[in-house]
C-alpha cells in the first residue's frame, strides 16, 4: 500500500494535528494553565482556517482522489471545509466564557475534544465517495454531539435532550443502513461512482425504497420536517455553546454531504425517483418549521424551528441540480453561519450573565444593552431576509438558482417558498417587538458580557453587513463552481 | 433443498420490521435500545447475504458489516451511558418521564 496517498487529505491531516495538541494540553498541563485551554483551542483553529485558505498548505494542490477512489477532494469542497472552519472558529470564541464557567472545570477538554471530532467526521462524510466511508463520517459526526449534548450534568433537561437525540439517531443511522443495503443489493458496490452507473437499469420499487431511505437518514440529520421532532427538544436541553454548534456547523456539513450522495449517486434518476420527494420535504420543512416558530417562548426553541424552516431553503440549492444552485447554497450556508451564530452568541451572552433564556425576558432589552439588541436586531433581520443585509441575498440567489432549472413545478415551490419568508417575517420581527417596543418594569439589568463574546458579536454582525454588499464572495463561488461543475454532477 | 438469498432476507426483514415496531411501542428505553439492535442486525444480514449469493467476488459487504458491527457497538455504549444518567436523574427509564420539554 502507498502510504503516501495519505497527504491527499491535508485538512484532515490538519484537524487530527490540532485535536492532538488539544489533548496533549489537557491531558498533561498542570492545572492552573487549564484555564487558558478554550483560548488556545481557538487560536489553533483560526490556524487551521487561515491555512486552509492558502492553496500550498492545506488547500489543494496535487493528488485529489486517495485510497482507490474512496476519498476525493476538491476546489469546491476546500471551499466548504474553509466554511465550517470559519462557523467553528466563531463557535469556539463564543464558548469561551461558558467553557470557563465553574460547572464546567472538570469537563473543559471533554468539550473541545469531542467537538473537533465531529469536525473530523463532517470533514469525512462531505470527501467520502464510497458508502462506508461515509457511514463512519456520519456517525463520527453525530455519535459525539449526543455526549455534547448531554455534557450539562446537573440539568435534568440536558439529560433528556441526550436521550431523544441518541434513541432518534440510532433508529435513523439503522434506517439509512438498511437503505445502503438494498443499493448494495441492486448495484453490486458501494462506490459512489459505480452505484452511479448503474443504478439508472435497476428501477424498481427496491430502489425506491432504498433511495427514500437514504433520504429520510440524512434527512434526520437535516432535520428535515417528518424526521425533525428531536430537534427543537435537544436544541433546548442542549449547554447554548453545543446548540450553535449543532444549529449551523452539522446543519452546514450534512447540507452538503446530501447534495454530494444525491447528485454523485443518485443522479441518473433525478426526474424519476427523488426530485418529487424532495418537492414534497422542502414545501413540509419550510411550512411547518415556520408555523411552530411563531408560537414558541423560548429563545433557543424558537431558533430551533427557525433553522427547521431555513434547512428547506438550503435544500432549494439541491433540487436546482446546478452549478449555481450549489454555488447558492454554499454562499447561503456561510450567511447562515453568520446569522444564526450573531442570534446564539447574544443568547449565550445574556444566559451567561443572568441565566435567562425567554423571549418574554427581552422585552425593553435596548434600553438597558443597546448593543446586545442591535446585534439581535440584525441577526433577525438576515435570517428573515431583509436588504441591504447578507440574509436577503443569500435567500435571492438560492431562489434564482433553483428558478434557473426551469420545470413549472420549480416556480410553484418557489412561490410557496417565498410565501413561506413572508410569514417567516411575522416571528423574526416578534423578537425585535420584544426587544425594542414592549415595555417592562423587571429589565434584564445592564451588564458588561466577555471580551471574547463581544469579540465573536463583533464578527458576525461584520459579517452579516459586508457579507452581502461584497459580490465578490458569490461570483468567485459560482466561478469555481462553473469550473468544477464537472466533478459534482458528473455531467 | 437448496438455501437461496431470500430464506435470509426475509428472516432479516422481519427482523427489521419487529425492530421498528419495538421502537415505536416499547416504553423501556433498554428496551428500546435492543430494538434498535434488532434493526442493526438486520441491516448486518442483509450485506452478508447479498455479498454470499449476489456478488461473492469482492467482499465489500463482509466488510461494510464488519464495520456497521463496531458503529453499533459505539452507539448502545453512548445510548447505555445517557440512559444511565437519566436513571439517576429521574429513578425510571420510562420514556414517559421525559416529558419536561415538547412541542
Amino acid at each position: 500500500m502507498d502510504y503516501s496517498q495519505f497527504l491527499t487529505m491535508k485538512q484532515e491531516l490538519g484537524l487530527l494535528v490540532v485535536f492532538l495538541l488539544v489533548f496533549l494540553y489537557d491531558t498533561f498541563m498542570p492545572g492552573r494553565t487549564q484555564k487558558a485551554l478554550p483560548a488556545v483551542t481557538t487560536v489553533l483553529m483560526l490556524l487551521l482556517t487561515v491555512a486552509g485558505f492558502c492553496p500550498c498548505v492545506l488547500g489543494t494542490c496535487g493528488e485529489t482522489v486517495a485510497f482507490s477512489g474512496m476519498y476525493e477532494t476538491s476546489p469546491v469542497i476546500c471551499a466548504i471545509k474553509n466554511i465550517l472552519n470559519i462557523g467553528v472558529v466563531i463557535v469556539l470564541l463564543q464558548s469561551i466564557q461558558w467553557a470557563n464557567s465553574d460547572g464546567m472545570r472538570m469537563r473543559r477538554g471533554e468539550f473541545y475534544e469531542l467537538l473537533l471530532v465531529t469536525l473530523f467526521g463532517m470533514y469525512l462524510m462531505i470527501s467520502s465517495r464510497h458508502f462506508l466511508m461515509f457511514i463512519i463520517g456520519l456517525e463520527s459526526a453525530s455519535l459525539p454531539l449526543a455526549a455534547m449534548t448531554a455534557l450539562n450534568k446537573d440539568s435534568h433537561e440536558s439529560h433528556e435532550a441526550a436521550g431523544k437525540y441518541i434513541l432518534t439517531a440510532v433508529f435513523s443511522s439503522a434506517i439509512f443502513m438498511m437503505g445502503l443495503s438494498f443499493v448494495y443489493g441492486l448495484c453490486g458496490s458501494l462506490y459512489f461512482s459505480n452505484i452511479y452507473v448503474s443504478v439508472a437499469s435497476e428501477m424498481n420499487l427496491m430502489l425506491v425504497c432504498a433511495v427514500a431511505f437514504v433520504i429520510a437518514g440524512i434527512g434526520f440529520k437535516l432535520s428535515l420536517v417528518p424526521f425533525h421532532l428531536w430537534t427543537a427538544d435537544v436544541y433546548q436541553g442542549a449547554p447554548t455553546s453545543v446548540t450553535s454548534y449543532l444549529s449551523v456547523i452539522s446543519k452546514g456539513a450534512t447540507a452538503f454531504a446530501f447534495m454530494a450522495v444525491l447528485a454523485q449517486v443518485f443522479g441518473t434518476v433525478y426526474s424519476q425517483i427523488w426530485e418529487w420527494m424532495l418537492y414534497a420535504l422542502i414545501i413540509l420543512t419550510i411550512t411547518v418549521g415556520n408555523l411552530f416558530a411563531i408560537r414558541q417562548r423560548n429563545m433557543k426553541r424558537f431558533l430551533a424551528f427557525s433553522s427547521v424552516s431555513q434547512a428547506g431553503y438550503i435544500m432549494l440549492g439541491i433540487i436546482a441540480y446546478n452549478a449555481m444552485g450549489v454555488a447558492a447554497m454554499m454562499y447561503y450556508i456561510l450567511v447562515y453561519i453568520f446569522s444564526n451564530l450573531a442570534a446564539f452568541g447574544v443568547i449565550g451572552a445574556i444566559e451567561n450573565a443572568t441565566g435567562r433564556v425567554s423571549m418574554d425576558d427581552y422585552r425593553g432589552l435596548h434600553k438597558t444593552n443597546p448593543r446586545l439588541s442591535f446585534a439581535m436586531m440584525l441577526a433577525m433581520f438576515s435570517l428573515a431576509g431583509i436588504p441591504p443585509f447578507a440574509g436577503f441575498f443569500s435567500k435571492f440567489f438560492i431562489f434564482t438558482g433553483a428558478l434557473n432549472q426551469g420545470s413549472i413545478a420549480i416556480y410553484v415551490l418557489v412561490l410557496i417558498a417565498l410565501i413561506n419568508t413572508i410569514i417567516s417575517l411575522y416571528y423574526y420581527l416578534l423578537v425585535v417587538k420584544a426587544m425594542y417596543i414592549s415595555d417592562e418594569d423587571c429589565v434584564i439589568p445592564t451588564f458588561r458580557s466577555a471580551c471574547s463574546e463581544r469579540l465573536g458579536l463583533w464578527i458576525t454582525v461584520g459579517g452579516i453587513i459586508f457579507l452581502g454588499l461584497v459580490s465578490c464572495i458569490y461570483s468567485g463561488l459560482l466561478n469555481m463552481m462553473a469550473d468544477s461543475a464537472l466533478s459534482i454532477f458528473f455531467i | 433443498m437448496e438455501f437461496t438469498a431470500i430464506y435470509y432476507l426475509i428472516p432479516a426483514l422481519i427482523m427489521f420490521c419487529a425492530g421498528v415496531y419495538g421502537f415505536i411501542t416499547r416504553k423501556n428505553m433498554i428496551a428500546m435500545l435492543i430494538s434498535l439492535e434488532l434493526m442493526l442486525n438486520a441491516v448486518d444480514i442483509n450485506f452478508v447475504v447479498f455479498n454470499r449469493f449476489l456478488f461473492p467476488e469482492a467482499m465489500e459487504g463482509m466488510f461494510f458489516t464488519l464495520f456497521a458491527i463496531a458503529i453499533a457497538a459505539a452507539e448502545t455504549a453512548l445510548a447505555i451511558a445517557i440512559i444511565i444518567n437519566i436513571y439517576r436523574s429521574n429513578k425510571s427509564v420510562d420514556v414517559r418521564t421525559l416529558n419536561e420539554m415538547k412541542f
